[in-house]
């Protein structure tokens, strides 16, 4: 018998470690660049800080303790506002754009291409679109003085709404597209079938529809709750100082404040909660997945 | 598909899908704008594409996207592609902890990936550079290689390559002949993937880039934070338009591959 | 003429999948040239059993001894065990031409590339597809019936000993089903070749098989031709499962009870039953017999024919079912019954009975089957 065909066989007989030896580099790289970065990181948050940056050693939980100051509070409040105000916001606006799509017949393709292409545009590109939209001297102050609407320039950058703007841009797709697909699998027949039992309109929306994509609407919402809460370059570009999101200030830390601890320690809290969303969002998947 | 959409819902998407793409659109429009400082058209322009190609950084830059894109994306590939067939092996210890664990770098904010890779490489005295940035960059696509190309062998009836079995063909040879070939859509959509997302990303590679790892994307940053300027538009717009052709050339590649 | 060494043997193979028994201690033989089938209700192990045939699973460490033509080969891969097998989806290969595809196997086996050509033209089974149609078209381009003749014609170019097939007419419809029953009935017996089938259709697998093994709860329930399956039936499972039956209980009188090599079972309301006395019957035990509908009949009460076994009852439902007539019974203990009863024409010769008749059902002692206990 040939090396392969005995090779072959060892891992036919042992498919946990056939298994294994596929999934080790990738795995391994994800442990050296990922996991072990993570690692650190957490444990940076337990150290004493560094006089120019990084850390001196000894354990303290002072960092933690740090959440307190209502600086960081108010920083922390701010940030989850603008999350639950950009998750509702593509709410409202992406369930009826995913119910449209569901239901556009032959357009559905290329509709579906139009809500897709924004994510093949650079991030940074689309943030920055919003600024020349935004600022000053920009498109919307430009049109409104040209209209008469206004005869100053209104402050439209640097404000939360301007944030939560360009998060609503950003993420909006990421909130159509699950929406859609449990709208998508809908089988129509149920709703001939609400019909018949006397439901008008609104009423098969209410109770057929609704309550069949709540999984999407629930799996739509994380994929922007979640991103939205580690926004950085958003807050970055469109907030200004006065609008810091809990992203700004870990950058702060590692930058200018130089306290590395203290921007681990936030890190880490920002990655629990992410990693709490994460869990909830394998179950609705699992639960969907059963269903 | 009888029931007619009501008109004001027709009209809210419609409102809806206008600024979803209004923006880019506008920045691409003012590329060409005459004009300054002012949002106000003065007239056509090819002004600001002529400025690029007097500014050798913008040039350096592109050609380095282009290069790290094309390396991390090969091995995030590669490696992703590995870690999909693992996973879609039969049951083993641990197999649903890897699969979840591979959404973790997916849902870590960005800004957390990229300082803890900074710390690790601080710590570990590696200078920053375009090595950095490939390494980060393959990690951080790596896992969504890997979730496209799982998606594409779940969707595969494994009898296929049960049959390439009984029929005599070896373990090697079934997925040479049959597995590889039908995941070849999967495997395109996930490099293709790789490469956008390489090609786009500023948040972790300006936390790991050094000062010789400045992409194109690290770059317009640092622009837009010294001040708007028409260039800024110009280079964003060339930002667009090469990730526009790359995916237009892969629907290309893809529609001759499925016709 | 001597019996002939079997081609495939299982003894007391199993296999688990974690804690879970797919296939528990089963052992059959199969003998070179027949048509053997594994039927059974889904989850019954029939699948898990053809898999472990042809190699796709090992059979547990102490978990017995798949063989064929008489070599052990738990450990062969299914590329070293040259077995065709039909896949339940056909598994065509949706990247290659049809023609790829039965071609595929004959590359594999290292045939010179010039014989491929005439030996996919020449495969059994297509001969009834006109070549010009199928050669240069994608599986995704033909009909169900095409598909199942191209996976059959690929298995069969390579002109393999033994045959698998699992559920391979699941997905056609009743017309061609039947025609492909027959037609594969037809290779068989032409080709020589051991087909071992798996369905969990009772009447595909009675049709076509020269034996049937029943599989019930990862074990075999009983192993026989389809006569002896249908009309001895030893278990309750196999009796309800394959056809119709009607069962009693009740309790094992003295044997030698009943005239003529018969023993009467005692029955709560007195009423005895005779039924063929039988080695497992022990007096004082409960007994559960099974009787076919078509083994039953129905008597006028004061009627019935002397030395049969009558029970009364009250007639309900008539279902009209073209060839029979099926007659369901209250039975005045409450249980209910199923009689078939000859069509003999309804416009000519109407059936007797009519709802809510008072009736015997009557049946010869002789035509019951006393069940083992389960």
């Amino acid at each position: 018998m040939s090396i392969r065909r005995r090779l072959l066989g060892f891992f036919a007989r042992r498919p946990a470690a056939g298994a294994w030896a596929l999934l080790g580099p990738g795995l391994l790289w994800l442990l050296l660049f990922f996991a072990i970065p993570l690692a650190v990181l957490i444990g940076y948050s337990v150290l004493h800080r560094g006089t120019y940056g990084g850390v001196s050693p000894g354990f303290t939980l002072e960092h933690y303790r740090r959440f307190s100051d209502p600086i960081y509070l108010a920083v922390a409040a701010r940030t989850l506002r603008i999350a639950l105000a950009t998750t509702g916001l593509c709410l409202l606006l992406g369930y009826p754009v995913a119910y449209v799509i569901a239901r556009a017949g032959r357009w559905r393709n290329a509709l579906l291409f139009l809500v897709i292409l924004p994510f093949w545009t650079s991030f940074l590109v689309r943030t920055y679109a919003m600024i020349v939209l935004l600022r000053t001297g920009g498109v919307i102050n430009s049109v409104l003085m040209g209209l008469g609407v206004t005869g100053a320039p209104l402050d439209l950058l640097y404000t939360p709404g301007a944030v939560v703007a360009g998060l609503v841009y950003g993420y909006l797709p990421f909130m159509i597209l699950p929406i859609y697909a449990s709208l998508e699998r809908l089988d129509l027949d149920l709703l001939d079938a609400a019909e018949a039992l006397g439901a008008r309109a609104w009423s098969r929306f209410r109770r057929v529809t609704l309550p069949l994509s709540l999984p999407g609407v629930a799996a739509g919402s994380l994929l922007v709750f979640i991103p939205a809460l580690g926004a950085f370059l958003t807050p970055d570009l469109l907030g200004g100082a006065k609008t810091m999101m809990l992203g700004n200030l870990v950058q702060n830390q590692f930058g200018p404040a130089r306290n590395w601890p203290f921007g681990s320690a936030v890190s880490f809290a920002l990655m629990v909660v992410v990693f709490a969303g994460l869990m909830v969002w394998l179950r609705v998947r699992d639960a969907e997945g059963e269903a | 598909m009888t029931r007619r959409l009501p008109g004001w819902l027709v009209a809210l998407v419609t409102g809806v899908f206008v600024l979803l793409h209004l923006p880019v659109l506008v920045l691409v429009a003012y590329s060409f704008n005459a004009s300054r400082y002012s949002a106000d058209w003065s007239g056509f322009t090819l002004h600001w594409y002529a400025r690029l190609l007097e500014r050798p950084d913008i040039l350096r830059a592109l050609r380095l996207s282009l290069t790290v894109a094309t390396v991390a994306t090969v091995l995030a590939t590669v490696l992703g592609t590995l870690v999909a067939l693992g996973l879609a092996r039969s049951g083993f210890r641990g197999k649903r902890m890897v699969e979840g664990g591979l959404y973790l770098p997916i849902v870590t904010p960005e800004i957390v990936t990229g300082i803890s890779l900074l710390i690790l490489f601080v710590a570990v005295r590696v200078p920053l550079g375009v090595g950095t940035v490939i390494v980060a960059h393959t990690a951080f696509c790596l896992p969504f290689v890997a979730v496209v190309v799982l998606a594409r062998l779940r969707g595969m009836d494994r009898s296929l390559e049960e049959a390439a079995l009984i029929l005599g063909a070896d373990e090697a040879t079934a997925f040479r002949r049959v597995t590889l070939p039908l995941l070849a859509p999967g495997i395109m959509a996930g490099a293709l993937l790789a490469f956008t997302l390489s090609l786009d990303d500023f948040v972790i590679t300006f936390f790991v880039a050094g000062p010789g790892g400045t992409t194109l994307p690290v770059l317009v940053y640092s622009m837009v934070r010294r001040g708007i300027e028409p260039t800024i538009n110009a280079v964003s717009a060339v930002l667009v338009l090469l990730t526009s052709l790359t995916v237009a050339l892969a629907a290309r590649v893809g529609g001759e591959r499925g016709a | 003429m001597p019996e002939l060494p079997p081609i495939v043997e299982f003894r007391q193979v199993s296999k688990s999948f974690g804690e879970a028994r797919a296939v528990d201690a089963v052992s059959f033989a199969v003998r070179p040239g027949e048509f053997f089938s594994l039927l059974g209700p889904s989850g019954c192990g029939k699948t898990t059993t053809l898999r472990l045939l042809a190699g796709f699973e090992t059979p547990d460490d102490d978990g017995g001894e798949v063989r064929i033509d008489g070599e052990v080969v738990n450990r062969r891969r299914p590329y070293e065990r040259r077995i065709g097998m039909v896949f339940q989806s056909y598994a065509l290969f949706p990247h290659l031409s049809v023609e790829r595809n039965v071609a595929f196997g004959l590359e594999e086996h290292r045939i010179p590339p010039t014989e491929i050509p005439g030996r996919v033209e020449r495969a059994p089974g297509l001969v009834r597809l006109a070549p010009a149609t199928y050669a240069r078209r994608k599986p995704h381009q033909l009909s169900g019936g095409q598909r199942q003749r191209v996976a059959l014609a690929r298995a069969l170019v390579l002109e393999p000993t033994i045959l698998l097939l699992d559920e391979p007419l699941g997905a056609l419809d009743l017309k061609l089903r039947k025609e492909m029953q027959l037609e594969l009935k037809t290779l068989n017996r032409q080709l020589g070749m051991t087909f071992i089938y798996v369905t969990h259709d009772q009447e595909e697998a009675l049709a076509m098989s020269d034996r049937i093994a029943v599989m019930s709860a990862a074990r075999v329930a009983q192993l026989g031709t389809p006569a002896e399956i249908y009309e001895n039936p030893r278990t309750e499972f196999v009796a309800q499962f394959i056809g119709e039956a009607n069962l009693f209980g009740g309790v094992a009188g003295r044997a030698g009870g009943g005239a003529g090599g018969l023993r009467p079972i005692l029955q709560a309301d007195g009423r005895d039953l005779l039924v063929p006395d039988h080695p497992g019957l022990r007096e004082g035990t409960e007994v559960r017999i099974a009787v076919r509908p078509e083994w039953l009949d129905l008597c006028a009460p004061g009627e019935v024919p002397p030395g049969e076994n009558a029970l009364p009852g009250t007639v309900g439902d008539v279902i009209y079912l073209g060839e029979t007539m099926h007659v369901v019974v209250t039975l005045a203990a409450g249980a209910r019954v199923r009689v078939a009863l000859r069509n003999e024409g309804q416009l000519l010769n109407p059936l007797r009975w009519t709802r809510g008749d008072a009736v015997m059902v009557a049946w010869r002692p002789e035509d019951c089957q006393v069940l083992e206990p389960a």
